[in-house]
């Protein structure tokens, strides 16, 4: 009885061992997304004021692969991740839409983005989270994969970087082209 | 050259610690000297080859030599030197080297300093010492390079990520280190204690400098580091109860229970399987916050450097290491006989309740930094939940608060047998103005959180017990001064320490309480020439300007503070972008004062020439970093008695029942 009294750290620390073995092979930056394989929600938001006039809906995401990134001027993590959404752009690797959240009024995010460049192709502007409810939005930067048909593909929680691109978006990416063809 | 000379270096380290982890153990089993003796010099060689591993790397960062993937993945040519030498340290590969390089001080320390040590025992601890070693160097060898070559080498490199760019972080990794490994010393001497089946009042005294030595360093570099998030994160906070820092933690809330089970056997001669069973844990919380830390199994602010392949690496060392250590424990700690007798109301009972109040709370921080992985696992990926905060504060407070209490008390009692009632008598001044205070908090803060009454009331019953048990000691104002003066001076350095400790933590009390519960904030715009009031202190704005550093752009902004008209302080907020990474940073603008910290971050900038600014006002936060330094200077004062040093006690004759496992 006694002895067993003993083994018990050693038992506890096994069961604790096995716990840590699981976790290595989950990523708990990955968080479970319901959209996943299902259509873009609808969403109709005006565009950024100065920006231009045409608007970000659902109906645009059809016709080629592109990514969804939600954004706003508050948001230190997505000054962190904007130049590589710049590289981007200039490289001209995939369209990335905005989805401009949050925003505490009309300027903000238009200033932002003439202060530190304009990534984006279309924007829309989302102060009351209609859109980012939809998407099931927790926090910004969050970037969605979005394929031909319109389907979400992907959520990437965080800011993108080289590792992510390289990783895990440019990888899909080209795999999301090459279906269909 | 010179990185090869360093590889190599390190390559000879793990020859020499897979000998040293044979030839002593096995010449303590046949009792031959000599073969024990080669622990000590192979402990010296070691300490030698990767001190120059160490030095290599630190060259080729201090010359920014780019043909390294290390020195360009963490470093910039315009970096400041301060920097470059802390950037050794501040990527995964250096902190690894550096782990070894500290686990091979300590091994060279009780080789040269461990003269009175019984042979056998000694080799014993120093093998256990380079097995714990040679995973380390395989694992720096195998996974974690910090010499590899890359061709072309780069122009310049990729800079240090900016966080880890101040003067704090510069020391604060070493600290810590010094704090995580110094306990593998009390370990590897758990395990040969182990091995030979005795534990007895002079393994204790040997023990207990090495566990203090590394529970100094770790105390101060928990403080440091959460000093640091207090002035660079810009929340205002300073412990966010993150699995990184809980990492930290509960390796100090095991080691401090460790300290003073210590002494239980050494006074009492018992407590003996619980005090090895200490040690294994103390270590093994180390080892486990190195896993946390390394392998991205949790998510954190800290975890700059995660990969699951080191992960596997790092668990399969820690199911050999633990694993074998908690193995070994269930088979030889039954043998372990104490012969003291065991009374509740007494020295050694309130030191047991210490210990259990401390390894309940290490138990608790481990449930909540471990749960949302257990979740994690059971629902297979479905389920993510974070474990905060109030978790921890709702759990730790009512834990550590009858603590605090009974640690004002237990240094009045007697061994073997305590008078509980006596000794609260003595405290009655104690208890009187902690419930004065606490009167008088309660009235002051009406009806905010309990936990700042419950905060002055524990804080300043530790205080002033600890100040009553010091005169207590040197019989003030029952003999003559000029005697309780001599008294004073002649007071054993342990014991000053314990008081200076004991006071240390009461200030450090004041400190969390103050921050915890009356921390005022303001968050607004503001254009230059506005004013916004903070517990009666004013801060005017007086506008912002774009500066160059060396290797950043930076938005200074300028506050000026008043009272009642004085001018109290200027303030001097920084928003910084690195520009090699074009990475912000926030310096906080903070003037201490003793009554609290004024705190002044500055945000980004609107279209009409104002910014957004957060100031708060952060009561009584410099008392928790004296508190924390007063804790440190108590062990330090402690680790200096020249008990530890000379005259450690014989070792008993062995009792009979436990022979020795030859």
């Amino acid at each position: 009885m006694k002895r067993l009294f003993y083994i018990l750290p050693l038992a506890a620390f096994l069961v604790i061992g096995v716990y840590l073995a699981i976790g290595l092979t989950l990523d708990p930056q990955k968080l479970p997304n319901m959209l996943e394989g299902k259509p873009v929600p609808a969403f109709n938001l005006a565009g950024l004021e100065g920006r231009d006039e045409k608007g970000f809906a659902n109906t645009d995401l059809r016709g080629e692969v592109s990514l969804v990134n939600v954004f706003g001027s508050w948001c230190v993590a997505c000054r962190v991740e904007h130049p590589f959404l710049m590289k981007i752009k200039e490289n001209g690797w995939v369209p990335i839409h905005g989805i401009d959240w949050r925003e505490p009024n009309r300027t903000a995010g238009p200033q932002w983005l003439r202060r530190h460049g304009d990534p984006y192709t279309l924007a829309g502007d989302d102060p009351k989270s209609k859109a980012a409810i939809a998407f099931g939005v927790t926090g910004a930067p969050e970037t969605f994969v979005v394929d031909k048909q319109g389907i979400i593909r992907y959520k990437h929680v965080g800011p993108i970087d080289e590792k992510v691109w390289s990783g895990t978006l440019n990888p899909l990416i080209e795999h999301l082209r090459g279906q269909g063809e | 050259m010179i990185a090869e000379l360093g590889h190599f270096a390190l390559i000879l380290a793990l020859t020499v610690a897979c000998l040293q982890g044979v030839v002593p153990l096995v010449g303590a089993h046949r009792g031959q000297i000599s073969w024990m003796r080669f622990a000590d010099q192979s402990s010296v060689v070691q300490f030698v080859l990767v001190a120059i591993s160490f030095g290599c790397l630190t060259y080729a960062y201090v010359t920014s030599d780019f043909s390294l993937v290390n020195v360009v993945q963490n470093s910039h040519s315009a970096k400041p030197m301060l920097y470059k030498i802390s950037g050794v340290w501040g990527n995964h590969e250096g902190s690894m080297l550096l782990w070894v390089l500290i686990l091979a001080i300590f091994g060279a320390a009780v080789a040269l300093f461990g003269r009175y040590l019984p042979p056998a025992l000694k080799a014993r601890a120093l093998s256990i010492q380079a097995l714990v070693a040679i995973g380390f160097y395989l694992f720096i060898l195998l996974t974690s390079n910090p010499f590899e070559r890359m061709f072309p080498p780069a122009q310049d490199g990729q800079d240090l990520n900016p966080l880890l760019q101040d003067p704090g972080l510069a020391f604060h990794p070493p600290m810590l280190y010094l704090g995580y490994v110094g306990f593998s010393m009390a370990f590897s001497f758990a395990i040969a204690a182990l091995i030979e089946g005795r534990v007895d009042a002079a393994w204790a005294r040997w023990v207990r400098p090495w566990t203090l030595a590394a529970w100094c360093f770790l105390t101060g570099g928990i403080a440091l580091g959460s000093w640091w998030a207090y002035y660079e994160l810009g929340w205002g906070g300073f412990w966010f109860w993150d699995p990184v820092e809980n990492a930290s933690f509960m390796p100090w809330l095991i080691g401090t229970a460790l300290l003073h089970s210590c002494v239980v056997v050494e006074k009492r001669d018992t407590m003996k399987s619980w005090t090895i069973f200490l040690a294994i844990v103390a270590f093994s919380f180390s080892l486990l916050g190195t896993f946390l830390v390394r392998s991205g199994v949790l998510t954190s602010v800290h975890a700059f450097a995660t990969d699951p392949e080191r992960g596997v690496f790092i668990l399969i060392l820690l199911l050999i290491v633990i694993g074998g250590s908690f193995a070994l424990y269930a088979w030889r700690a039954p043998q372990l006989k104490s012969t003291g007798l065991f009374q509740p109301i007494s020295r050694e009972g309130a030191l047991l309740l210490n210990n259990l109040l401390m390894g309940t709370a290490a138990g608790v921080v481990l449930l909540g930094t471990l749960y949302p992985l257990f979740i994690d696992a059971i629902s297979n990926g479905q389920d993510k939940i974070s474990v905060g905060a109030p978790f921890f504060n709702a759990v730790f407070i009512p834990l550590m608060t009858p603590m605090v209490a009974a640690m004002a008390v237990g240094p009045l009692l007697a061994w073997k047998r305590g008078d509980l009632a006596r000794a609260l008598k003595t405290l009655w001044l104690a208890f009187v103005a902690a419930f004065a205070l606490a009167v008088a908090t309660w009235v002051w803060q009406s009806g905010q959180s309990p936990w700042g009454i419950v905060g002055v009331a524990i804080g300043s019953w530790l205080a002033i017990g600890t100040l009553i048990e010091l005169a207590e000691r040197i019989r003030l104002f029952r003999l003559p001064l000029g005697q309780s003066l001599r008294r004073l001076v002649n007071q054993p350095r342990a014991t000053w320490g314990m008081t200076l400790a004991h006071f240390g933590l009461a200030l450090a009390v004041f400190g969390v309480t103050g921050a915890g519960a009356w921390k005022v904030e303001s968050v607004q715009s503001m254009r230059p020439g506005e004013t916004v009031t903070v517990s009666g202190y004013e801060f005017r704005f007086d506008g912002a300007a774009e500066k160059q550093g060396p290797n950043y752009l930076t938005t200074e902004a300028r506050f000026t503070v008043s009272k009642d008209g004085d001018v109290v302080a200027q303030l001097f907020p920084e928003k910084r972008v690195y520009t090699v990474r074009q990475m912000p940073t926030t310096e906080a603008g903070i003037h201490t004062l003793l009554s609290g910290d004024l705190y002044a971050v500055v945000g980004d900038s609107k279209s009409d020439g104002s910014y957004v600014t957060r100031i708060y006002f952060n009561p009584l936060v410099a008392w928790m970093w004296i508190g924390s330094l007063t804790m440190v200077l108590g062990g330090a004062l402690s680790l200096s008695d020249r008990r530890f040093r000379i005259g450690a006690p014989k070792r008993s004759a062995v009792p009979a029942g436990a022979q020795p496992a030859e």
